[in-house]
């Protein structure tokens, strides 16, 4: 019984040890948040939080108009989310309830393809696209490239192929149509693995930044991962850290308190994508 | 298959969006990418030339972009090592059926959320020359001052930092999926016959999760390559000199402040050859997991 306890003291001791290294940075960044102008340059550093937060949240929140950058993030990613969830099942319920129509396994191809094609690869033709389209600072070109979803469409296939065949005979024995059965029996089945889906896209394009950055170039159609890049350049000359940092904590917190929340339907998920 | 609906019309249907999606905006493109890498574009973006491979004997005879490939492979090898590493030995730790573990478990996940932009912000903060926190508690103790983002090993180091930091979380939430699944009495039975905790960890626990270690590798290698764009932009820009100046970075440069067209798309069909690579490897190991389940 000792050697088990002396263990399991290791234990906490060493994950303890190890929380401690990963969450000081977060933690340093949010007092750097809370100091005024002159404690955030002190030397030595100061370790502890100030009284100036509400300060500092404001003042990053008006320099770089975060209200409106918060609202774009919110929105674009809110979205593709759902868009991406949307196609996906449609894609997905077309490769299992179907047989073996003509062209897909041709047409499964291609959307893994979307696998091989991260924005790198194909930027300028895609900017210049959106150019062509006259979608530079709007809404769809921050949107509409991201709804295919290769991870998506096989989550979900995975998922319907584990429904009992009885279900789909039942249906199409009571004369239930195909779209009927997809609403009233697949979609209520799908609804763990569609938040789990929701969480993961929202946070993804929540966090986008190269996309956003060529894409948009008003104030008005920025997003907050761009909203730090300007504090910090508005900042420059004086780099104070206090208002970079109060952004910083603000463009995180969304996306962070999500995950806290939904932290179990997030893990599912996970499991899930990775069986896939 | 008896799960079918005689319907003919409609599976085209329900594909459709996806696949006009995939063909406007990712099929299209990347011919055109590969297309333009044969041409050279005039600054004004008016006139082409056909030029055929001379991009990319240009790309391979530039010293600047051998540069940024090799640093991009140590970045990436650093990240990816660090990172697994790193990411079983606290997934497994936190897998033990200890008490309130999952308070500990929502701390370690949490740089998930965080976006590489933000995690490079975080960083510059922690190594910033005149008052980062890193930097103090060095001085303090070795009595050296150092700027590490001025010397160019040491800025990739404070990235290679960033980069891992923000990726732990994902790797430590793809671990601990994995050891679920691994049988509790495989790990009770090897107890019985007297295996101690480190022999477990390497002849049991290792080999079982490597499926998940390998999904990981090339997760983490494309986020290497392909996603750390933000930390980049935003703690280095590629500097000092071209000391961080990683490939999607280069890419952007010459494709956007440079506007050197068919350079940027060679470079384009570079990485295009890369992800390639890494998603064929990830479908051949993984086959019967992705197509059959």
């Amino acid at each position: 019984m000792k050697k088990k306890n002396l263990k399991k003291m290791v234990i906490y001791l060493v994950l303890t040890g190890m929380a401690l290294v990963v969450m000081f940075p977060i933690y340093y960044a949010f007092s750097m948040s809370t100091l005024t102008a002159a404690e955030s340059y002190s030397y030595p550093p100061r370790f502890t939080t100030g009284k100036n937060i509400i300060e500092n949240y404001v003042t990053a929140w008006k320099t770089v108009n975060m209200g409106r950058l918060m609202l774009n993030s919110g929105f674009t990613a809110f979205i593709v989310a759902t868009g991406k969830i949307g196609f996906a099942i449609l894609a997905a319920f077309a490769f299992t309830y179907f047989g073996d129509f003509k062209g897909k396994f041709f047409f499964f191809g291609m959307i893994l393809i979307t696998h091989m094609l991260p924005l790198p690869v194909r930027i300028l033709p895609t900017y210049e696209l959106m150019k062509s389209f006259d979608w530079i600072n709007t809404y769809y070109a921050l949107t509409i490239p991201f709804f295919a979803s290769a991870t998506g469409t096989l989550l979900f296939r995975q998922l319907f192929m584990t429904v009992p065949t009885s279900l789909s005979d039942a249906a199409r024995i009571d004369g239930a149509g195909p779209m009927r059965f997809l609403f009233n029996v697949l979609l209520p089945l799908s609804k763990t693995n569609m938040g789990a889906l929701f969480l993961i896209e929202f946070n993804f394009i929540w966090n986008e930044y190269l996309w956003p950055l060529i894409i948009t170039t008003t104030n008005d159609m920025r997003v907050v991962q761009i909203g730090i890049k300007m504090l910090l350049a508005s900042e420059a000359q004086a780099a104070e850290w206090n208002i970079i940092m109060a952004g910083t904590i603000t463009a995180m917190i969304v996306p962070l308190i999500m995950l806290l929340i939904f932290q179990k339907t997030f893990m599912s998920g996970f499991s899930l994508k990775e069986e896939k | 298959m008896q799960r079918r609906f005689p319907n003919r019309v409609l599976p085209y249907i329900l594909l459709s969006p996806s696949i006009v999606i995939v063909i406007i905006f990712l099929i299209v493109p990347t011919v055109q990418s590969i297309y333009m890498s044969f041409f050279r574009v005039s600054p004004f973006g008016d006139r082409k030339f056909f030029v055929g491979f001379e991009n990319f004997t240009r790309l391979f005879q530039s010293s600047a972009y051998l540069h940024s490939l090799i640093i991009t492979l140590i970045f990436a090898v650093l990240v990816v090592l660090i990172g697994l590493s790193l990411g079983t030995v606290i997934a497994v730790l936190l897998n033990q059926k200890l008490r309130g573990l999952f308070v500990y478990r929502t701390f370690f996940i949490w740089t998930y959320a965080i976006s590489p932009a933000i995690a490079g912000t975080i960083w510059a903060l922690m190594f910033n020359p005149s008052s980062g926190p890193i930097v103090y508690i060095i001085r303090s103790i070795t009595g050296i001052g150092i700027n590490w983002m001025t010397d160019r090993n040491l800025a990739l180091a404070v990235v290679v930092i960033a980069a891992s930091w923000k990726m732990l979380g994902y790797n430590i939430i793809f671990y601990l999926a994995g050891l679920q699944a691994i049988p509790e009495e495989l790990l009770e039975s090897a107890s019985i016959d007297g295996a101690s905790g480190v022999t477990k960890f390497f002849k049991i626990i290792l080999p079982l999760l490597s499926p998940t270690t390998f999904f990981l590798l090339i997760m983490n290698m494309l986020y290497a390559f392909f996603d750390v764009f933000g930390l980049i932009d935003i703690m280095t820009k590629g500097g000092p000199g071209d000391a961080t100046e990683l490939l999607v970075y280069k890419l952007y440069r010459d494709g956007f402040i440079s506007m050197n067209t068919g350079f940027a798309s060679a470079q384009s069909v570079v990485l295009f050859v890369f992800v390639a690579i890494l998603t064929v490897l990830q479908f051949k190991y993984t086959e019967r997991k992705v197509f059959y389940g």
